[in-house]
């Protein structure tokens, strides 16, 4: 039987995370973790993380379409995204039966992905770059993007925060109260998209629910404060992208897989607490949530 | 600290409004008036149009024909951009993020949930949090998670969450439905108390009368496709009950003066 190495030593691990590759990993990954921070909450609350999960889908065939006829692969990326984004969020609200379209639409978006990818005359490392990210890959042209996007995406929340929130949490009378329900729905999907356009490239469509996703979780467990839980969330997807960029250099591993990992162990712990003080009678941290018939979902 | 507005009699005017939803059209002929300071019931059988009705006063369904003033403007209007001379307190209030949020945060959302942009909370905000928890007494339970809260609890939440901006008019969909009778009892207490301490005009969607009753001063009822529009005396009337509801309906009068329906 061979012995197969699972983590080897790198000597050199400092270097590594100095060097110049390093740098613009690391700085991409910070923009990214805040971006998921500030969405990330609202996905939560609104329901919308399968809806997460499946735009990242939706953008592998855009992704691999883009090599196809010769535009940058971010850009097909984005398109698909976005666009993805914009149809879901004006599909309304009856997501029950959302689910079943939207997981559909997600495996033929993979699919049509895979077909994208074998017409391409030269093998490309695309659709692995798309499905698991390459971080360590970042250009100072995407990190300007990036840098770009986090700015409109933090000056959109600022705008929208209170309006977003009431029709996020209680839909109904934030309509009767003037609130323009619907359109911050569209709005809140294509923010949604771009910040999966952006993470895709940073750790995959595959992974990007461990960044985007679990530290919101993590966060609202902790607090039931929206900016509390947003700022939590934050410095959860930051500590998981460092630490994970420091790991994988220092031990040789794959960096997306090492930030998701931690990013997962923390959601771990807490939610293993949050059980543990809701037997024991405390209230530490909020009860895990679940969606049931009584909380519709809705994007 | 409310701005003097035109002094209007009628809360709510209807004349000669009719309501299509899906093509089909729910109620017609509606002409009546409703009282500012009153507490009046919406009733009728299922599927009457109880909860269009509503959507018509909040602005949130447009009328086929006829006019509709609320407060002396067109529904869907407010004084100010905020629409926040009416509160709403919908049907079955679970608040979908109920786990990511505190009661007080969400009473919070019923001030400034409607504003744009950023802006710091004032004091005087919060300020009228308090007294609309304290107004429900859930002063208690305030700091909770809305999905830590019973059923009972997150009503009178929801309901501090429409009276925090001090609204003229409050508009209730089915309160008392999946409540038990202490709950019951409690809720109605509540909303006399907001009728007469706050002058607030009440207006209840309900499929039972019976615990409405005491603090009740009319009803209007959504009768073969009409809507119509009686004081409480001419409601409780058991040929008027049973023809509403389709069954036969009896009025009992207890000798302590008080008074409920029941179907024989």
């Amino acid at each position: 039987m061979r012995t197969v190495d699972l983590v080897t030593y790198q000597d050199n691990w400092w270097e590594i995370l100095t060097s110049e590759f390093m740098r613009n990993a690391l700085l991409g990954g910070t923009i990214v973790a805040l971006a998921a921070g500030l969405i990330g909450y609202f996905v939560i609350v609104r329901n919308s993380a399968f809806a997460a999960h499946a735009l990242a889908h939706i953008g592998l065939p855009g992704a691999t379409g883009a090599v196809l006829i010769g535009i940058p692969v971010s850009l097909g990326l984005g398109i698909f995204a976005v666009g993805g984004a914009l149809v879901i969020g004006a599909l309304g609200k009856k997501a029950a039966d959302r689910e079943v379209a939207t997981g559909t639409v997600l495996a033929f978006a993979t699919g049509l992905g895979l077909y994208f990818n074998s017409l391409a005359t030269k093998s490309s490392s695309t659709m692995t770059n798309v499905l698991f990210g390459n971080l360590l890959a970042i250009t100072n042209e995407q990190l300007v993007v990036f840098a770009v996007m986090l700015l409109a995406l933090a000056a959109a929340v600022g705008l929208i925060y209170r309006p977003l929130l009431f029709a996020s949490v209680d839909s109904e009378v934030a309509e009767a109260r003037g609130v323009p329900v619907r359109t911050l729905s569209v709005v809140f999907m294509a923010l949604l998209g771009l910040v999966i356009t952006m993470a895709v490239q940073v750790v995959g469509t595959l992974l990007l629910f461990a960044l985007v996703v679990t530290p919101a979780a993590t966060g609202i467990q902790l607090t039931p404060r929206p900016r509390r839980a947003m700022a939590v969330s934050a410095v959860i997807s930051l500590v998981s992208v460092w630490a994970g960029l420091a790991f994988s250099a220092m031990l040789n591993l794959p960096p997306s897989f090492v930030v998701v990992t931690i990013a997962c162990l923390v959601w771990l712990v807490v939610w293993l607490a949050a059980r543990a003080s809701h037997r024991a009678g405390g209230a530490i941290v909020g009860a895990p949530a679940r969606a049931t018939e009584e909380h519709p979902v809705h994007v | 600290m409310s701005t003097p507005e035109p002094a209007t009699p009628a809360a709510l005017v209807f004349d000669d409004v009719s309501a299509v939803r899906g093509g089909r059209l729910v109620w017609s002929e509606g002409t009546f008036e409703i009282p500012e300071g009153s507490v009046t019931a919406i009733i009728g059988s299922n599927g009457s149009g109880k909860t269009t009705m509503l959507k018509v006063i909040l602005g949130l369904v447009p009328t086929s024909s006829g006019r509709v003033e609320v407060l002396g403007h067109a529904p869907g209007e407010g004084p100010s951009s905020g629409r926040d001379d009416i509160g709403y307190v919908p049907q079955d209030y679970t608040s979908t993020a109920g786990d990511a949020i505190r009661a007080r945060d969400a009473v919070l959302l019923g001030l400034t949930g409607n504003r744009w942009a950023f802006s710091r909370i004032t004091r005087e905000q919060r300020d009228q949090v308090e007294r609309a928890l304290a107004a429900v007494d859930a002063t208690g339970f305030a700091n909770r998670r809305v999905s830590q809260l019973s059923g009972g609890q997150r009503q009178r939440v929801a309901i501090a969450q429409a009276i925090v901006s001090r609204p003229r008019l409050v508009v209730l969909d089915e309160p008392l439905a999946s409540l038990d009778l202490r709950n019951q009892r409690e809720i109605v207490d509540l909303l006399g108390r907001l009728n007469k301490d706050l002058g607030v005009t009440i207006l209840v969607v309900a499929h039972d009368l019976n615990p409405l009753l005491s603090v009740l001063d009319g009803a209007v009822y959504l009768l073969d496709g009409h809507a119509h529009h009686a004081p409480l005396s001419g409601v409780v009337d058991e040929e008027l009950l049973s023809h509403l509801y389709g069954t036969r309906i009896e009025v009992v009068r207890t000798p302590q003066g008080e008074m409920f329906m029941r179907s024989v």
